[in-house]
């Protein structure tokens, strides 16, 4: 997707239109970033075009016979995922902030449309927008990221500007009605995985944002509370308790989710050390995990590259949150450090529900594993947080970078 | 840029942010964990879930092994049929299920389609017969009744017909050559059960569940050896049971055939005559009852006496085995099984018990040697023998003085050996038995290997019993309480006996020996013990383990196992001994009880050997026994309910060794006419390409050879029939080729009836006979006196007592 970059260039968004040898300066931007989460992420997206591309080469019913459709279609989303972060790199989280209310209502005016005759329904779960062309979006994932846009702009707010030294309890409240609406809307719909993420990420934010301990601690006994309530009182519907409970014993609903579970524990536990090989694995071959290409898509690295291929991903992703942790620690201003945090407990969790699932130890939702699993819509917005996590860090205060003494220079793509 | 404070990077923030990163790792930290214990930890237990996942088999059934008689004769073998299948796989695939494919497939086998759709259906607990309960992957058979016509319809049109082949497949035949049908022998086989199957499942053998294992006789005995090893193709499918590739495949391995000691020809023979004997009986009247002999059943073996191998085995009433094949239906079933089928699945001649009569009295005559009396005595044979107020007769009363123990063989004289049983059980303390009493006469049944197994390689024999000490003790043991409980002192005639029976039922009572010393009492056999007694006998005292089995021969020929005969033990008889009854024997078949049976036989040729027996039965007719040999054969025949020794079953003995040695009625001894005047040596020869080579055997050898008898006794008989007969035994002289499998579709007559009863599986219903058997068994001998009834042969020995009267048992 090199034409989407190049588009960028010519549209001359950057303050210099001929920057290529300044790209490669001892303090350009390029050399700058962080490149073990840009590879990481790459290399994830890569991987997982190869196991998307062995879960559906035989899937004749899906893939338009055609054994490429998938392959190639993750390619084009990790292109424009690509694009999409040298966008945000490019305008730079700060200039983006003052977007964020925009950003904020239009998604949630597009989970809105989800709720109208326009969304549609898959897996049980109705928070698809169907595009028509075989392209549909799902906004629950944007969502995520314009939460802990909303949030960190809020609870940053007075901190930043050095009125106070943590956000003020109004602050707190302001920002948890701003991600409660959201919420609502998607445990309508219903998504519960989704929910659950969000939640985390609230979790998470407030955690980064130096709000009062009363807040995280009142939160989580709530949420504690609130969760066995929903369960006495019915609110779930059969299949939700049904999936809840069936990761721990597949003999509750051995048809059903029950079923997904033990096919991916069988997938997995047959990997072995090496695993079957690549397009190998006869449980994938055999079609006998559902959703393999999405929610399921850890259980092909499973079962066909073993524990050293499930491994990898683990580690992989690890690199992603260790950076990621990094650069939350490293940038100067609370903005910046909200909004890493959020991915950070965005993409933990995601991660862990997700691969936790197909390991028996979570309960069965339709998370996708990010950047790994096949669909457009979580490519992009985790992408996107890449492109927010790269900004952050360029743009931390240059004293932390430089040595003392020399002028700060300024980094391309800077508009403050 | 300046102008921005570290608000970012406050303590509290820094510390949540460490928190954040700490939870992050463990919760990383966790899912490598929980990884490594799926696919490390317990990966082969997955990876062994995961290949039972998608792979399925596909069973390609081996052929079983052939029967063989002792010439290459098949007894059992296999029938090619067109069997017309039904790949559920392939029709799960349609639209509709194969429905329509189903519908015109029943169209041209003349079925009706809901039967052939009914047929397809799997099997679970809501669905009722006829279902299918094997793999679903496995070809499903719709009918192995197919046409030729049928099959080419189904071939040539396999576009139309997807999922269904039309092909020859092996189902099991008993040929039944000559007419030999040899029933119980060959035993029969029936599907395999879940229980066996999950049973031999980590085994060296497991079963398929496609596979047949036999119930009974030699099926069952060398299943293993006929059996094979069926093969096995894996597929791999998907989780919709898609074929996505073939794993692997082992090809099926034919069973091998056994080899038989049974000659179909004396089989035949010894079959008709034995039928023929119990006809002939059920016309005879019983002069104690006043009724006809009844002849409910009958056993004849014919050993080789130096081998203690089978060469004729009936059982009367018999069946057809064929019955079984293919499943057996309920109709079918109920006739074998049922409470007035007289059990034919029976074989009566190592299943059936009996009291020997006087066909037991070469026991004694050892006995009384060993324990110390001299064989030429004399020995008082008065007309009866009191002991305290009994007095037990002489048949009928007879009385011929002092003679030897050879001539009391020979007269078959009660009275000696009622003496000297009482004499030794006198000698051994009477009611206050010794210590170590010696028990000679008992000893010596024990060392004949009465109340044993003789250990044929036939299943479910029965021991038969010796009623020495221990068997009183424990018999008394067993029922004491139901004769205390029902016994009455002075009450009804019944009573009275389960009074004393409770009392001293325990103990060996003189009346016990004496009656025993006849074989008469407690005393039961079964026909194979004393073919192998007078075996052993005839070749110079060896007991044979008897065996039917010969060798087992691989399909291709190249692998023989023999069955080597395999000596047990010697009787307890000394040289002279064994010379002095020998010549006795000799005697009974020239000038004794059976010498009227043997009349123009070429004694001096063929050395005839015999010894009758009268056994009498509470509440029944009188069991014939008839035993003989030559140095070559033992032949023994009983009949129960079928009167006198020589009287019953004299003629069809004598028949049997006509036809074996080729002797006419007038004792000219044919060469060319006999069957078997030397026991086969030699085993039948198996190609490598599976063909046997076998002689060609005439349609029915036991009628023509009374055909041939009878127009050589009518002096103007019709010479063509003499030249055709010989030319028949040229026929059967001169060596042919079968081959098997046979040409398809030979035989239909019995389908019919198997047609529309439901399928028999299963070894609960094919065990079920057997196991009647043994009951059964032990009634045919006993006068029901085994169903626990407080009677025995204390019973007997009173109320022969207290008749006072009666034959004994001698003809």
């Amino acid at each position: 997707m090199s034409g989407g970059v190049n588009s960028f260039h010519v549209s001359g968004y950057g303050p210099e239109r001929a920057g290529w040898t300044r790209l490669f300066a001892r303090d350009s931007p390029a050399r700058l970033l962080d490149w073990p989460i840009l590879l990481a992420a790459t290399a994830l997206s890569l991987l997982g075009s190869l196991l998307v591309f062995s879960a559906t080469r035989n899937r004749t019913d899906i893939n338009q016979g055609d054994p490429y459709y998938f392959l190639v279609r993750h390619w084009l989303n990790t292109g424009i995922g690509l694009a999409l972060m040298i966008a945000v790199l490019w305008l730079g989280h700060r200039a983006l902030r003052t977007a964020v209310p925009v950003l904020y209502g239009l998604s949630v005016l597009l989970i809105l449309l989800v709720l109208t005759p326009l969304g549609s329904t898959i897996n049980g779960a109705h928070s698809w927008i169907k595009l028509g062309g075989g392209f549909s979006i799902q906004p629950s994932e944007f969502v995520k990221l314009t939460i802990i846009l909303g949030m960190a702009m809020l609870l940053a707010a007075r901190v930043d500007a050095g009125d106070k030294p943590h956000p003020g309890h109004r602050t707190v409240l302001q920002a948890l009605g701003l991600a409660a609406v959201p919420m609502l809307i998607v445990m309508l719909m219903p998504d519960l995985g989704s929910v659950m993420v969000m939640v985390v990420i609230v979790l998470g934010v407030l955690l980064a944002s130096g709000a009062s301990n009363r807040w995280i601690f009142g939160l989580i006994g709530t949420g504690a509370i609130g969760a066995i309530t929903v369960w006495q009182l019915g609110v779930l519907d059969e299949y939700q308790i049904n999936r809840f409970a069936a990761f721990a014993n597949p003999e509750l609903d051995p048809a059903g989710v029950g079923y997904n579970t033990n096919q991916a524990r069988i997938a997995i536990g047959s990997g072995g050390l090496t695993g079957s090989g690549l397009f190998e694995g006869s449980q994938t071959t055999g079609q006998f995990v559902p959703e393999q290409q999405t929610d399921f898509v850890f259980t092909v690295a499973g079962e066909e590259l073993g524990f050293v291929g499930g491994g990898l991903i683990i580690v992989l992703l690890g690199v992603i949150l260790w950076r990621a942790c990094r650069i939350a620690r490293d940038t100067t201003d609370l903005y910046g450090t909200i909004v890493a945090a959020g991915i950070v407990a965005w993409f933990a969790f995601q991660s862990f529900e997700n691969i936790g699932m197909t390991l028996g130890i979570m309960p069965v939702t339709g998370l996708p594993l990010p950047f790994v699993s096949y669909g457009g819509s979580s490519m992009f917005a985790v992408w996107l947080a890449v492109g927010l996590l790269q900004s952050i860090r360029l743009q931390r205060p240059l004293s932390a970078m430089n040595p003392p003494g020399r002028p700060p220079a300024r980094p391309a793509g800077l508009l403050v | 840029m300046t102008n921005i404070p570290e608000t970012g990077r406050s303590t509290r923030v820094q510390i949540r942010l460490v928190v954040i990163q700490v939870l992050v790792l463990s919760l990383l930290g966790t899912l490598g964990g929980r990884l490594w214990y799926l696919q490390i930890r317990e990966g082969a237990e997955y990876a062994k879930k995961a290949s039972g996942n998608h792979v399925q088999q596909v069973v390609q059934p081996a052929v079983r092994g052939s029967i063989l008689d002792a010439r290459g004769v098949a007894l059992a073998d296999n029938e090619t049929r067109l069997v017309v299948s039904a790949s559920r796989t392939d029709l799960m695939r349609m639209r509709d299920d194969g429905e329509a494919v189903l519908t015109k497939l029943a169209g041209v086998l003349g079925m009706p389609a809901k039967d052939v759709l009914e047929k397809v259906r799997l099997c679970d607990a809501e669905t009722p017969q006829p279902c299918w309960n094997g793999s679903p992957y496995q070809p499903i058979p719709i009918t192995d009744e197919a046409t030729a016509k049928q099959a080419l319809q189904i071939r040539e049109r396999a576009e139309d017909f997807p999922g269904i082949t039309a092909e020859p497949q092996a189902v099991r035949r008993y040929a039944a050559p000559g007419q030999a049908n040899t029933a119980q022998v060959l035993g029969y086989l029936s599907p395999v059960t879940d229980e066996e199957l999950q049973k031999a499942q980590d085994t060296a053998s497991p079963y398929l569940r496609s596979d047949q294992v036999g119930r009974s006789g030699l099926e069952r005995e060398y299943d293993k050896e006929l059996r094979g090893k069926a093969g096995v193709t894996r597929y791999e499918v998907d989780n919709l049971g898609r074929v996505i590739g073939e794993a692997e495949a082992d090809p099926a391995e034919p069973g091998a055939n056994l080899v038989t000691s049974i000659d179909a020809r004396v089989q035949r023979v010894a079959e008709y005559e034995l039928n023929e004997a119990m006809k002939a009986a059920r016309k005879e009247m019983d002069r104690n009852t006043n009724r006809l002999y009844e002849a409910d059943s009958g056993a004849v073996v014919v050993m080789e006496a130096k081998t203690g191998r089978v060469v004729a085995m009936a059982s009367n009433p018999s069946y057809d085995p064929n019955a079984w094949v293919g499943g057996i239906s309920g109709k079918d079933y109920a006739s074998l099984t049922g409470k007035d089928s007289n059990y034919p699945l029976l074989n009566r001649a190592i299943q059936g018990l009996s009291a020997p009569g006087s066909i037991f009295k070469v026991i004694p005559t050892a006995a009384a040697i060993n324990a110390g009396y001299s064989f030429d005595g004399p020995y008082e044979c008065s007309s009866s023998y009191s002991i305290g107020g009994q007095v037990f007769k002489n048949f009928e009363s007879q009385n011929h003085g002092a003679i030897s123990l050879g001539r009391a063989l020979e007269v078959s004289c009660d009275t000696v050996f009622y003496r000297l049983s009482h004499e030794e059980w006198k000698r051994d303390g009477g009611n206050k038995p010794k210590k170590n009493a010696k028990d000679w006469f008992y000893k010596t049944s024990h060392q004949f290997g009465l109340g044993e197994l003789t250990g044929i390689d036939l299943p479910n024999e029965v021991t038969g019993r010796v009623p020495d000490r221990q068997w009183k003790r424990d018999y008394w043991e067993a029922n004491k309480d139901a004769w205390c409980k029902s016994g009455k002192k002075g009450g009804s005639y019944v009573e009275q006996i389960a009074y004393e029976n409770c009392l001293e039922g325990n103990r060996l009572r003189a009346g016990d020996s004496v009656n025993y010393s006849i074989g008469q009492g407690d005393t039961l056999v079964t026909p194979i013990q004393m073919a192998s007694v007078y075996a052993a006998l005839a070749n110079g005292g060896t007991l044979y383990r008897p065996t039917v089995g010969k060798a087992v021969i691989s399909p291709d020929g190249k692998q023989v196992t023999k069955i080597e005969p395999e000596a047990q033990s010697k009787l307890p008889v000394t040289k002279k001994t064994l010379a002095e009854i020998d010549g006795a024997l000799e005697g009974v078949a020239t000038r004794g009880t059976a010498a009227w049976r043997f009349g123009g036989w070429p004694q001096d040729e063929i050395p005839m050997h015999a010894k009758t027996g009268t056994a009498e039965v509470y509440g029944k007719q009188t069991t014939s026994w008839f035993a003989t040999y030559t140095k070559d054969y033992s032949v023994v025949m009983t009949i129960a309910q079928g009167g006198t020794g020589s009287g019953a079953s004299g003629p069809a003995v004598r028949n049997i060794y006509n036809a074996l040695y080729g002797v006419s009625p007038e004792g000219v001894i044919d060469g060319k006419k006999a069957l078997l005047p030397t026991p086969q040596k030699t085993l039948p020869k198996v190609r490598t390409d599976g063909t046997i080579v076998s002689p060609k055997i005439s349609k029915d050898p036991a009628k023509e050879r009374r055909a041939a008898e009878e127009s050589e006794q009518t002096p103007d008989g019709d010479g063509q029939d003499q030249d055709q007969n010989q030319d028949q035994n040229q026929n059967q002289d001169q060596g042919a080729t079968t081959t098997t499998p046979p040409p398809a579709n030979r035989d239909t007559r019995r389908r019919e009836a198997r047609r529309g009863g439901p399928r028999r599986g299963g070894g609960g219903r094919g065990d079920r006979p057997s196991g009647d058997g043994r009951t059964r068994g032990e009634r045919t001998g006993d006068g029901g006196q085994d169903d626990g009834r407080p009677s025995g042969g204390r019973l007997r020995g009173a109320l022969r007592a207290r008749r006072a009267a009666g034959r004994r048992a001698a003809a």
